[in-house]
């Protein structure tokens, strides 16, 4: 990539925010506006997907809600997004966990890391 | 048409606006832009501006005719001339060797960018004309991506002109108009602008103002 452009592109990062990895119990806050009105909703699940660098950064949340599995993706430098807590990480072996789709309950559970 | 810029693209990337949307932008760098020449009517018959971009490092690399242009106006060489056709005032006001300012471009303003497109080659019709190709199941067989008929029989006896066929596609001068400005980098001469612009990395493209969109 051009330097410039990268630069261009480091300008509208966000620090302030956890270093996530593949398969972390997280909690995202997202800014919600309703008409003026604005409020903060959190998603909670385990994260199956991280992709792009620099501020085209997303994560991909799972979590199975009353038995139908959801995901969401989040862009990570948003302004929209409020704050991330990292609530447990786990020991996992690949970069990308589609197959805790096809999981269900304790299957779907992944190995608490500790240290 | 006015003064414009000429300039390099450097690339694709996205930003966030103030509502925390994603924009699409191409980073433009457009300067530093000098007037190379003056054209006006008494003499050549018309008025026009002659900007030049992008200075050769090797100089070596310059014919004499150009190196001769250049040194009239003691500038450089150039690697991107362009000619832009002026009015009166502006014939007046711009002097020759003087810098032509990225400031004339704001955030908010639209503008209209030419380049020259990426090259596809030889094309078949469905990716040069968006032709739907044949069915690809029930007993088709070589003929998957063709184009259909191209005419009928004795009447008229010919193929009509203008058929749409394939062909050398691409790597001609398109203008795309109406793209608005989200960022001027006076310092730097970075310009960066919303939606997509012709041509590759570090294609060569002319930033006029709108002809068509007032701010």
């Amino acid at each position: 990539m051009n330097e410039i452009v990268d630069l261009i592109e480091k300008e509208h990062m966000r620090l302030d925010l956890p270093e996530i990895s593949i398969g972390d119990n997280v909690r995202i806050y997202t800014k919600i506006f309703e008409g003026d009105k604005e409020r903060i909703q959190g998603f909670e699940g385990v994260v199956i997907k991280k992709r792009g660098g620099n501020t085209r950064a997303t994560v991909t949340v799972r979590k199975v809600s009353h038995g139908v599995g959801i995901e969401k993706t989040f862009p990570l430098h948003s302004p929209l997004i409020d704050r991330i807590e990292i609530l447990s990480k786990s020991k996992v072996r690949r970069a990308k966990l589609y197959y805790l789709r096809k999981l269900k309950g304790k299957a779907a559970k992944l190995k608490e890391k500790r240290d | 048409m006015g003064l414009g810029l000429l300039g390099k693209k450097l690339g694709m990337t996205q930003v966030f606006d103030e509502h925390g949307n994603i924009v699409p932008v191409t980073v433009i760098k457009a300067g530093p832009n000098f007037i190379i020449q003056k054209k006006t009517k008494t003499k050549e018959g018309y008025n026009s501006l002659q900007v030049g971009f992008d200075e050769i490092k090797k100089v070596t690399r310059v014919n004499k005719p150009l190196t001769g242009h250049f040194k009239k106006v003691n500038i450089a060489p150039m690697r991107f001339l362009t000619e832009f056709m002026v009015g009166d005032e502006d014939i007046d006001v711009n002097e020759v060797a003087s810098e032509v300012s990225i400031g004339m471009f704001a955030p908010g303003d639209f503008v209209d960018v030419t380049g020259i497109s990426k090259g596809k080659g030889f094309a078949g019709v469905v990716k040069r004309y968006g032709f739907k190709g044949a069915p690809a199941s029930r007993g088709t067989h070589e003929f998957f991506r063709h184009g259909g008929s191209i005419g009928a029989h004795t009447f008229p006896g010919r193929t009509m002109k203008g058929r749409k066929m394939p062909g050398h596609m691409g790597a001609q001068k398109v203008t795309v108009q109406n793209l608005k400005i989200v960022d001027v980098r006076g310092d730097t001469n970075i310009l960066i602008i919303e939606g997509a612009i012709p041509g590759p990395t570090d294609g060569y493209v002319i930033i006029r103002k709108a002809v068509k969109k007032q701010k």
